[in-house]
């Protein structure tokens, strides 16, 4: 499959008065046609960050200080933040959904004004179009009556609803990827299933990519291709679904799938915490980020600096000095 | 590409299992239990009606012309002839307050109009985009908002002399920095909602987020702010005018009405008690309709109320 949009080494920076915070510091990755992945990482890893980047959508004091966002031959770095080709880019190119359903919809618009919106700034449509075309999305993704439902407001709609409309705004332009950031974390379990599986059906029936970014391994476990784990601001493992679950190279990674419960392992397995907090990403130090939590450190992790993503087996990358196949702890 | 789905129109709408939405509370019954159920907002509301038909049919409703007076009849006692009496030029005090009724409208609509279309858009602007051009902007209003605002109205129309016109003017800068202020707050507050970033992500411009996004989420302070100015307003033309700097006579002003008539307070009190209870009225009619406005408008004492 083509490669649809390539990062390389983006750096964003957010100036505070402590000092300089780098969330994303020389993030590389990239996403095929049709592609779904996952972007996996605690809280302020800087996983949000990097896909508000791709979009340009960083406020100061946060600044993209570096890299370059190749998307479609061009690089996005090069347009402006506030200038008409990033902004025919997002929603129409690239569209992003955000966490929270109850907030991410206007209050005092109805639904199919909101869905309407895009349609008409887009794709240049006039409004009964638009309205179809919504009545359609709304069908799509599982609203019943539609037609009925379209000139509801946001707070008639249920949590999973409105995300379910969320997807359907974020997809009503024919966007090549969807950035889904954080899509299920505010919703009960079974929402959560039924959501990505619906996620998954629609960027298929638009043939758009589809990134899901989360901090729960089991959301991205079933329906990404690849997977990459960040830390501190950098991916430390890289790697497709499989190896990642089945072979995880990295502590990082080994340590968050030993404190998530499995289905498929053996009863009475203690669930092992990773000791320690991430760090401060003011002041970070040369060498490795995960070092002070690390279980599997050794004297180069403290003279020599972080290393770069290097290949463990075929596609399947990590940054790390330490050979964690030789012992089980 | 929209052609491609239409096919598949439907496929997902199957095993979703949602219930019918419940049944929604009326918005607008909800509005007018609580506006109407308080017997002051309604008493404001027909002086307001009164103040609003006087003003719209003063000359069919005035007995006489407000303007010429009678001089054999200067300064005449209420009677069934003139049923508020007349003053020092025999001019009937009833035509006038009618017409005055026109002045205040004007003066008060047309102040307020203009100062809160200014002030939302000063302090849409500065709360949205911040940094140099919130500072410009707000330092701006700030140093308008240290002047008392009849003091900064006074100057003005000292400045520009009398006339109807020029007391909007005068006005409307005045009040200009407290919409811009409020504006900017309420920006501040809905610009950082999660749907606006969602919005910028749909590729939307400066323009359309603060036009369609933040400004319908800041129209219900902004309402009640507008009707509790509308009285301040009045009251405020009337204190120019009483100083001889709003409407010059013979133009019928009520706040010109109770300076005429304080010369001959204890002859003929009714010459200024008759102005003087007319504004009072209208003042609070209009903070009383202001109040049962965001009793209504404020979704925090939804419930409550």
């Amino acid at each position: 499959m083509a490669e649809l949009l390539r990062v390389n080494d983006l750096e964003t920076q957010f100036k505070t008065e402590s000092g300089v915070v780098k969330a994303v510091d020389g993030v590389s990755y990239y996403i095929d046609e049709q592609d779904i992945v996952g972007l996996v990482g605690e809280s302020g890893c800087g996983k949000s960050v990097s896909q508000l980047s791709v979009m340009q959508l960083i406020n100061p004091p946060g600044k993209i200080i570096g890299g370059q966002i190749i998307f479609e031959g061009k690089d996005l770095l090069k347009y402006p933040q506030h200038g008409p080709e990033m902004r025919s880019i997002r929603g129409a190119k690239i569209a992003m959904i955000f966490q929270e359903p109850m907030t991410s919809l206007n209050p005092v618009l109805s639904i199919g004004q909101q869905l309407t919106e895009m349609l008409v700034l887009h794709l240049k449509m006039n409004h009964e179009a638009a309205r179809q075309r919504a009545i359609e999305l709304m069908g799509m993704i599982g609203i019943p009556a539609p037609e009925k439902r379209i000139d509801d407001y946001p707070h008639h709609f249920s949590g999973g609803m409105r995300q379910r409309v969320m997807i359907a705004m974020g997809l009503s332009c024919n966007p090549r990827i969807l950035i889904a950031d954080e899509p299920t974390t505010a919703l009960d379990v079974t929402t959560q299933a039924q959501l990505l599986e619906l996620m998954k059906d629609m960027v298929q029936r638009f043939r758009a990519s589809l990134v899901i970014v989360t901090h729960n391994l089991g959301v991205v476990a079933r329906y990404a291709r690849r997977i990459y784990i960040m830390y501190a601001g950098r991916i430390v493992e890289s790697g497709p679904t499989k190896d990642i679950f089945g072979t995880p190279r990295h502590p990082y990674t080994m340590g968050l799938l030993k404190s998530i419960p499995r289905l498929d392992e053996e009863e009475g397995r203690k669930l092992v915490p990773i000791e320690g907090l991430p760090p401060n990403l003011i002041n970070m130090p040369p060498t490795c980020a995960f070092l002070p939590r690390c279980s599997w450190k050794i004297d180069r992790c403290y003279k020599d600096p972080w290393p770069g993503l290097t290949p463990v087996n075929g596609n399947h990358f990590i940054r790390c000095y330490a050979d964690t196949r030789e012992k089980k702890n | 590409m929209a052609k491609k789905e239409k096919t598949s129109t439907g496929d997902g709408s199957t095993d979703t299992g949602f219930l019918e939405a419940p049944p929604r509370a009326n918005e607008w019954r909800r509005f007018s239990r609580v506006f109407f159920q308080r017997k002051l907002v309604v008493f404001g509301l027909v002086v307001l009606a009164l103040l609003i038909i006087c003003a719209i049919f003063a000359p069919w409703l005035a007995p006489y012309d407000p303007y010429v007076g009678n001089l054999g009849d200067s300064l005449a006692q209420p009677s069934w002839k003139y049923l508020l009496g007349t003053d020092i030029q025999g001019r009937d005090t009833l035509s006038r307050l009618i017409f005055g009724a026109r002045t205040a409208l004007i003066v008060g609509f047309g102040t307020t109009i203009a100062a809160a279309i200014a002030g939302t858009v000063l302090g849409l602007v500065a709360g949205y985009f911040g940094g140099i051009i919130n500072m410009v902007i707000m330092r701006a209003m700030d140093t308008l908002m240290g002047f008392p605002m009849l003091l900064l109205a006074l100057l003005i129309s000292a400045v520009l002399g009398s006339g109807i016109q020029n007391v909007i003017i005068a006005l409307a800068v005045a009040t200009l920095p407290g919409y811009a202020r409020v504006m900017h707050g309420l920006t501040l507050s809905v610009r950082e909602n999660d749907y606006i970033l969602a919005e910028r992500a749909m590729g939307a411009n400066n323009r359309r987020i603060m036009a369609n996004h933040i400004l319908p989420n800041t129209l219900p302070p902004m309402i009640v702010l507008v009707t509790l100015q509308l009285g301040s307003i009045i009251l405020a033309e009337a204190g120019l005018s009483f100083l001889g700097i709003g409407i010059k006579p013979p133009g019928a002003a009520w706040g010109s009405m109770v300076y005429d008539g304080y010369r001959f307070l204890l002859s003929s009190p009714i010459l200024s008690f008759a102005p003087g209870l007319a504004i009072m009225l209208v003042v609070f009619a209009f903070n009383m309709v202001g109040d049962g406005l965001r009793d209504a408008l404020d979704p925090r004492l939804r419930g409550i109320i």
